[in-house]
């Protein structure tokens, strides 16, 4: 038991807690710390979160009140409902589902054998190979937009769901590439072995041993490329006009829209991501803290 | 049947042999040990048997075919690998059956093989379990009930019982050679442990640095090493190394230690005048109190209580010499002691190149 359960259980476990005392020192202190600055760091991101949240449910009025209420009283769908009824959200975020969708395929497709190959392989050009993945993420956006939108109107790709799902792989397939990587290396090489002794081809060890085994740590990743397309906002508003993604819709319609309305449009933005990462945190959990089920 | 050739197989990391030149045949339903201390290149010969490697040159052939570059699934072998590598996402019964799977056996053959290798095996009662809920020895034998249930021509193991406790490795071994002289494959099982290669081989290959230093059944291994080495890795305590001179004397030829003669073979006459190593295991030595026949005069250095009997260390001259007594052999440090040699269990080698002279 910790010190600090200890003391927390100054009421009803007084024994315990005298025997506590005198250890009540340095480390406590360290420990208490830490405490301190976990909640701090929880409440910097809850903050803003519950307040977009509690705002898009409050009414008009209640917006501007001062001291706010913590609680939105009384809750009011009004604001939700003009959002969400108003021109182009429900499309654009049917476009940010489908891109979405597409990248989280296609950085899939491509970045698990690249992770597989660093994983497995020592090939030449293997240091310099994983560098260069890392490179990429080191040329923003910004400077690229320009030449990749000239370069999209010669392709045909300017304004369509998939060009934005191409440059939305492009940004997924660093972190998907490591992330898988490190996935692979984590099922022993020695049961892919097993298999191939056991009457397997490379590929089917690969299928019936390899991917069971790093099927969450893939779910996680591929959600982690879900949720990069589903925030980007900056590609996205570059490269469209018309057939925008909710983000960029948002962003260019919101900017010239009322407070209420922004309030709604964060909200709708925040939510799926939220989700996402409840669904995958039982698999971070598993991929980065080794909890084994 | 299944027959085993290697032919001067030489397998490479960067500029490191791991396996230098090594030639060997093994017999159809052989259990052939490779012995030798950890990074001789037991576990890289192993996986060139088996097609994990493709070693850099020579050839091998299973059952008079070259497999030498087949993949692991065309050459009727199965492997134990030293951990286990049991598949976790699969339970008992399909690990053991994944291999009749994948040769596409149908479901009751599966199942008859299954619950045959499992009973062998003992493993039967938790055939719905998942690898995660066994002990460490019951992986084990997880793991080579999925071997055993493939019928391999040719079993392959790799130091199969190093992960276990000494207790349970012990009961293991005993019961692994009763099962694999029932299932009669030739077996290939590497080592680092010579209690085990002893007692389970019907051959042991000793290796060192990637060669083969020599290949005899235990016994053999065991009295007549080939050379210093074997000698020095085998037994426990190792055999004793003495360097002496061989000399003519009044009594026929001889060879003097560090002052003291003994008797020694007439066909080590061609050495007169040279130096020799003579080899001795420390069973065969007789330790008294007073100088009678033929005999060393040394100094005890060190007693250990072993309990079934004792080790003492003793000196003569600037070597050492290793004697095992009955625990009540009354005996203190820093005495003197005359140790008789048992003269036909004497070994004659070279004391340059370590390696057993030729004495016919
Ligand atoms: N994959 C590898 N890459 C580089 N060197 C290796 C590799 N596998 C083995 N070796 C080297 O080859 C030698 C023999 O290794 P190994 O066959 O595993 O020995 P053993 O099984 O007898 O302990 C060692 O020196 C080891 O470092
Ligand atoms: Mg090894």
């Amino acid at each position: 038991m910790s010190i600090l359960d200890q003391v927390n259980l100054n009421d009803n476990a007084p024994v315990t807690a005298r025997t506590a005392r005198p250890v009540l020192n340095q480390r406590s202190m360290a420990r208490f710390a830490l405490y301190v600055l976990a909640v701090t760091l929880t409440l910097w991101i809850i903050l803003p979160l519950y307040f977009i949240t509690a705002s898009a449910f409050s009414t008009r009025d209640a917006l501007y009140d001062w001291p706010k209420s913590l609680f939105p009283n009384p809750i009011s769908f009004d604001t939700m409902d003009f959002f969400l009824n108003s021109r182009g959200v429900y499309s654009s975020a049917l476009n940010s589902l489908i891109v979405g969708l597409i990248t989280l395929a296609l950085s899939l497709l491509i970045g698990a054998p690249a992770g597989y190959a660093l994983a497995r392989f020592i090939f030449p050009g293997r240091d310099s190979y994983k560098l260069l993945i890392l490179t990429t993420r080191a040329f923003p956006i910004v400077i690229l937009s320009i030449p990749l939108s000239v370069t999209f109107l010669n392709f045909g790709l300017y304004d369509t769901l998939i060009g934005v799902a191409l440059v939305h792989t492009a940004l997924a397939l660093p972190q998907t590439i490591l992330v898988t990587s490190s996935i692979f290396v984590a099922v022993p090489n020695e049961l892919e072995e097993a298999a191939l002794t056991l009457g397997c081809h490379r590929m089917s060890a690969f299928t019936k041993i390899v991917l069971p085994m790093a099927l969450p740590g893939l779910a996680a990743a591929a959600i982690f490329a879900f949720v990069l397309s589903w925030n980007e906002v900056f590609a996205a508003t570059i490269l469209t006009s018309q057939n925008r993604t909710l983000p960029a819709q948002v962003l260019g319609s919101l900017s010239n829209s009322s407070l209420p309305l922004r309030y709604a449009g964060g909200f709708v933005l925040i939510v799926p991501s939220l989700l996402f990462i409840l669904i995958i945190r039982k698999y971070l959990l598993n991929m980065w803290g080794r909890v084994v089920k | 049947m299944a027959q085993i050739r290697l032919e001067n197989i030489i397998k490479l990391f960067g500029k490191v042999a791991a396996v230098n030149n090594v030639s060997l045949t093994i017999n159809d339903g052989e259990f052939m040990v490779l012995l030798g201390p950890s990074g001789c290149g037991k576990t890289t010969l192993l996986r060139c048997l088996a097609g994990l490697e493709i070693p850099d040159g020579g050839n091998i052939f299973i059952s008079d075919q070259n497999v030498t570059e087949f993949s692991p699934r065309r050459r009727n072998i199965a492997m134990v690998f030293q951990n286990y590598a049991i598949f976790p996402h699969l339970t008992v019964y399909d690990n053991i059956g994944f291999g009749l799977k994948m040769k596409k056996f149908s479901k009751a053959d599966i199942e008859k093989n299954v619950k045959r290798a499992a009973t062998l095996l003992e493993v039967d009662k938790y055939l719905e379990r998942h690898p995660a809920q066994l002990s460490g020895g019951q992986r084990q034998r997880v793991a080579v009930a999925r071997a055993i249930a493939m019928n391999p021509a040719v079993l392959l193991m790799d130091e199969p019982l190093s992960n276990l406790d000494a207790l349970l490795r012990m009961q293991m071994r005993a019961e692994l050679k009763r099962l694999l002289q029932e299932i009669g494959a030739t077996t290939v099982y590497v080592t680092h442990d010579q209690v085990e290669a002893l007692s389970m081989g019907d051959r042991i290959s000793v290796m060192k640095s990637g060669q083969i230093a020599q290949v005899d059944d235990p016994m053999k291994v065991y009295t007549d090493p080939a050379n210093t080495f074997v000698g020095g890795f085998i037994g426990s305590p190792p055999m004793n190394f003495l360097v002496g001179e061989v000399v003519q004397s009044e009594g026929g030829l001889a060879v003097e230690i560090e002052g003291q003669r003994l008797p020694a073979p007439a066909n080590l006459a061609r050495m007169a005048g040279q130096k020799v190593t003579v080899g001795l295991r420390a069973e065969n030595i007789e330790a008294g109190e007073v100088k009678d026949g033929p005999g060393l005069p040394t100094q005890v250095m060190v007693v250990e209580p072993l309990g079934s009997h004792l080790l003492l260390t003793t000196r003569i001259g600037g070597q050492s010499l290793k004697v095992v007594t009955p625990v009540d052999y009354p005996v203190s440090p820093d005495q003197p002691l005359w140790l008789r040699p048992d003269l036909n269990k004497l070994r004659w080698l070279d004391a340059q190149s370590g390696t057993l002279l030729n004495l016919n």
